[in-house]
């Protein structure tokens, strides 16, 4: 539709109104989506003094990353005075194969429910689908009690098993939804050729997947590093993931509240997601042109 | 089964490959179906069962009734916290998708620095509850927020305290809400208004139709189905809303922000009391079956056409 | 002061060392002790156990006052992998119990005369059916006022002994352009004040039937009225800012000479000492007006049922540990409480811990001891939530206080 936006006179004054107005409408919106950010970056370059003695909104009077780094390695978590660092480390040893195993699961089950089509496939992703709306606050003990009897009990095999199984539903969703509009000629085609199953998968279907795996994986990757409940629940000790030892960092205070470093390790606990959406963001919405939310 | 018929061959081993063939997508399927069988379907049942006893700390697989599902309305808190979730509810999936719409139709207007823009809109996604809970804590807090630092600025008698005002908290946790998801909303629009033919609009161009005919006959009508699947993600987060509650008013003042989900939290984890927080869960579930079946019944059916 | 302490946990360690040989010692403890002088007194605990040879795994949960904990105790213990050392507190020690979750202590207990050195209301807590599942930590008192002499004495006031002088000092302050009460609005700090307000206006007896028996005619009483009234009155003696402050950056404005008084367990002085204010002279604490009393709240660690040589041999080292007089005192000196056992000389101990001391002897000596009701000791946690519910509710709206002893009374029939 970029076709027709404000054109016409595109010379006239009002025609130049209009591009002001539809500029400044997105600044303001901008400013408002920037604004907890900025304070939160501000606050976290500001030292302590500069925070009591001037208002949240203001710029730092001296620029210090002493809470970044004091974030990082040196601030107390309960009695380890570790920083956020070893918990950033948990996090991702359980988010990377949480995130490729679930995204790998729901491009085979999108494959299997739309180009294999079996009786029961729709009530099959009916049952799917319905799942992503359990509350996952009514999991935590049938859980809990399940990953004891599996012998998972605080592993990190426990957590990515927990993440997966409430991942499938929303990355199965995301390739299904992809992969009906794929051709199914192209599946047809092959078949008659002689391919199987799993030689279609790997050489038609998913060299056509890239932009939704894109979008499967931001999804996953942002629901699974965000998440505290199973994290909390599910873990002990050293292997807590890095929302976890944050909360726990937001909590411990010794003396005065170091507004500072909280606010820092705030944002290097968001810094890998953060980063996934500045670098990935136009993929991901690429890939949701791409079909991804059809329906 | 239309598509499987490739591996149909005679003999021994053909005839197993031939039957893997057939059922390959079923197992593949299996894992996941398993899993969605245990881990929703199997606890859904075992909270709805759980919800019939008196369970307290741990649970007690004596049944006992429907007494917990007539006790709860007699909970003033419960009371409170539906009818905040109705308020949230409409304000947070209605203004999400309005400012989400006028935010991708502006962007749609070739907008210069449109990637850098689309960024900043959809960031907020990326944080999680906690994190920008805390921030917008901050921000709303008089003492430390936007109404000290507008007073600095020589704006005395500016008031913005809505976090410390049991009527008007609920709205501060709106406008956390929004912030987070209306980006996503904005992306999910723009994608379908990119996917929209060119050409019908070109025609409907040339023939002298308006900026907001063209909206209204051809634009809108073609992406109804984002709508849905944008309503379908909002009302998913809107029952789930916990964190952001917790970081920011911890469902405060007195018990003005209370939802089901921090309603359910408190009565299983600080109250002890299972069976009300089951049965609470059951409403949610129910609530969300009455508003979602509908909608997945038009989402199969859709798939059958294809 | 930390060699000594190092000193005295190495030579407690040898001592413990020779008892319990040969097995590794290991306790996964898990805790919310994370802010201030409690993460302090927990790494003096660690510090002990690790000096006696144990490996100590730290698990703390921060947040909300225990309730992220124990989301993860009970799916810890459901999934059959309990931690070993567990801070609960109260009847939900009882619960644990009952569940058959807890270990049985009687041994490290006779062998230290457990029996001897604990007041009767907390053997009583940490007991189950006569048997010991859990060690308390230490005695914390919550009716307590942390008062700004300063402020006090711009209007010639003295520290208010009955709730009616407090109105009138508070009148007085509030005339003066000072805000008489620092106040942090989160449910269990008003369930706090509460609690000091109906010890201060009905009595010890009072108190009992109300908060501990949960008697129907003591909740509807007139009295229980008036104590709702009083609420009402002190919620206009608090400034407007109250809702969610976190109950530190309360006792910060007493500090600061921004309000006069903080009504607040003892818990209050380790901000206080942090700030390096003396009590007497920078500060003054007293006991809340009214009849005279003792609120009493205690932190302790249950032990529960954990399989493994090593672990059996970590809780015992713990909790011999956790009562011994050495520990007692560092930890307790760090904490702002007074210790568990009754043996301990008081004279390292601030002013205000030693009043607690003696007001507690006299307390049990005259029966007004009672257990805390918004701190998890008096009632489980259930009809603790549906008085947390009301309170805070009453205070934060215009409602009456008939009202408020009528939902009361509702709202604990169907939380029991």
């Amino acid at each position: 539709m970029t076709e027709l936006s404000i054109h016409g006179g595109a010379n006239t004054a009002s025609a130049r109104l209009g591009r002001l107005a539809i500029y400044g409408a997105l600044a303001i919106f901008a400013a408002f989506y920037l604004m907890p950010l900025a304070v939160m970056v501000m606050t976290s370059l500001k030292d302590l003094d500069d925070i009591r003695t001037n208002s949240l909104l203001a710029l730092p009077e001296r620029l210090t990353t002493f809470a970044w780094s004091h974030a990082w390695n040196e601030a107390c978590i309960g009695t380890e005075c570790t920083g956020l660092a070893p918990y950033f480390v948990n996090s991702l040893v359980m988010a990377i194969p949480a995130v490729a195993i679930s995204t790998f699961l729901g491009a085979l089950n999108g494959y299997a429910l739309t180009k294999w089509r079996f009786r029961g496939a729709n009530l099959i992703f009916g049952l799917l689908l319905f799942g992503s709306f359990i509350p996952f606050q009514v999991v935590i003990l049938p859980m809990a009690q399940t990953l004891g009897f599996m012998g998972l009990s605080s592993s990190v095999a426990g957590l990515v098993l927990v993440h997966t199984a409430y991942g499938i539903n929303f990355t199965t969703l995301f390739f299904r939804n992809y992969y009906v509009s794929l051709p199914d000629d192209l599946v047809r085609a092959a078949t008659i050729d002689g391919a199987g199953f799993f030689t279609v998968f790997w050489r038609i279907v998913l060299p056509l997947s890239p932009s939704i795996i894109v979008v499967t994986v931001i999804w996953q990757f942002t629901q699974i590093w965000n998440d505290f409940l199973f994290g909390a629940s599910f873990t002990s000790g050293g292997s807590q993931p890095v929302t976890v030892a944050l909360n726990n960092l937001v909590n411990t205070t010794t003396g005065v509240k170091m507004y500072n470093v909280d606010m820092a390790a705030a944002l290097i606990a968001a810094a890998p997601t953060l980063l996934v959406y500045v670098v990935a963001g136009r993929y991901f919405i690429r890939g949701l042109t791409a079909g991804a939310v059809k329906g | 089964m239309a598509d499987t018929r490739a591996g149909a061959a005679s003999g021994g081993p053909a005839r197993v490959a031939g039957w893997l063939q057939r059922h390959l997508p079923k197992i593949v399927v299996a894992p996941s179906v398993i899993a969605a069988l245990v881990f929703f379907y199997g606890f859904i049942i075992w909270t709805a069962y759980i919800s019939l006893t008196g369970s307290r700390m741990l649970p007690d697989y004596e049944l006992i009734g429907f007494q917990n599902y007539q006790d709860i309305w007699r909970l003033s808190r419960w009371n409170t916290a539906v009818w905040n979730l109705a308020i949230f509810g409409v304000l947070f999936i209605g203004v999400s998708m309005l400012v989400g719409c006028v935010l991708a139709v502006l962007l749609d207007q070739r907008i210069r620095a449109e990637g850098a823009l689309r960024t900043i809109y959809l960031y907020p996604m990326a944080i999680s509850y906690i994190v920008t809970g805390t921030a917008w804590r901050w921000l709303m807090d008089p003492e430390i927020g936007i109404e000290a630092a507008v007073r600095n600025l020589g704006w005395e008698s500016f008031t913005f305290d809505w976090i410390t005002n049991r009527d008007m908290a609920i709205y501060t946790i709106v406008i956390a809400a929004v912030w987070q998801a209306s980006g996503f909303v904005m992306a999910m629009v723009l994608a379908a208004l990119r996917g929209v033919d060119q050409e019908i609009i070109k025609a409907a161009w040339l023939d002298g139709a308006s900026l907001p005919q063209i909206y209204r006959r051809i634009i809108i009508p073609s992406i109804r189905p984002v709508f849905l699947g944008a309503f379908v993600i909002l009302m998913h987060l809107a029952i789930k809303t916990f964190d952001l509650i917790m970081a920011m008013t911890s469902g405060g003042p007195g018990t003005a922000t209370s939802l089901p989900a921090t309603f359910m939290y408190d009565m299983a984890f600080q109250r002890d009391r299972l069976d009300l927080a089951a049965t609470s869960a059951v409403m949610m579930l129910v609530t969300v079956t009455a508003i979602i079946v509908p909608y997945l019944y038009s989402e199969i059916r859709a798939g059958r056409r294809d | 002061m930390n060699m000594l302490k190092g000193t005295l946990f190495a030579s407690a360690a040898l001592g413990l060392a020779a008892a319990t040989p040969a097995a590794a010692q290991t306790a996964e403890v898990l805790h919310y002790w994370t802010s201030g002088g409690e993460a302090a007194a927990v790494a003096s605990l660690r510090e002990a156990f690790e000096a006696a040879g144990g490996t100590w795994i730290d698990s703390p949960i921060a947040g909300g006052g225990g309730d992220a904990q124990a989301t993860v105790l009970r799916s810890r213990v459901l999934a059959g992998d309990p931690p070993t050392a567990v801070q609960i507190k109260g009847p939900n020690i009882q619960d644990w119990a009952e569940a058959g979750s807890l270990a049985n202590l009687d041994e490290v207990a006779a062998q230290e005369h457990w029996d001897d050195i604990l007041p009767p209301l907390l053997r009583d807590i940490v007991t189950y059916e006569d048997h010991y599942v859990a060690v308390p930590v230490n005695i914390h008192r919550v009716n307590w006022m942390w008062i700004n002499p300063e402020l006090l004495a711009q209007v010639d006031a003295e520290v208010p002994t009955t709730w009616e002088e407090f109105n009138e000092v508070a009148t007085r302050l509030q005339d003066a352009g000072i805000t008489p009460l620092a106040h942090g609005g989160q449910p269990w700090q008003d369930a706090t004040v509460f609690e000091t307000v109906v010890l201060g206006i009905g009595g010890p007896d009072f108190y009992r039937a109300a908060l501990v028996d949960l008697d129907p005619d003591a909740l509807t009483s007139d009295t229980m009225i008036e104590v709702f009234d009083q609420m009402r009155t002190l919620r206009g003696f608090v400034d407007d800012n109250f809702p969610g402050r976190d109950w530190n950056l309360a006792t910060r404005m007493v500090m600061n000479g921004e309000a006069a008084f903080q009504i607040m367990g003892d818990w209050a002085k380790g901000e206080f000492a942090a700030a390096g204010l003396e009590p007497g002279t920078d500060y003054v604490c007293a006991p809340t007006p009214g009849a005279s009393g003792y609120i009493l709240n205690s932190d302790s660690f249950a032990f529960f049922n954990v399989e493994g040589e090593d672990r059996i041999a970590g809780q015992n080292l713990l909790a011999s540990l956790i009562l011994g007089p050495e520990f007692q005192e560092t930890f307790n000196l760090l904490k702002g409480s007074i210790p568990a056992r009754n043996d301990i000389d008081m004279s390292g101990f601030d002013a205000c811990a030693q009043q607690s001391a003696e007001d507690l002897a006299a307390a049990v000596a005259d029966d007004s001891l009672v257990p805390s009701m918004a701190h998890e000791i008096a009632i489980p946690r259930a009809p603790r939530g549906a008085f947390l519910d009301v309170v805070t509710e009453h205070f934060n709206s215009d409602m009456s206080s008939e009202e408020a002893v009528e939902r009361l009374l509702e709202e604990v029939e169907l939380a029991q």
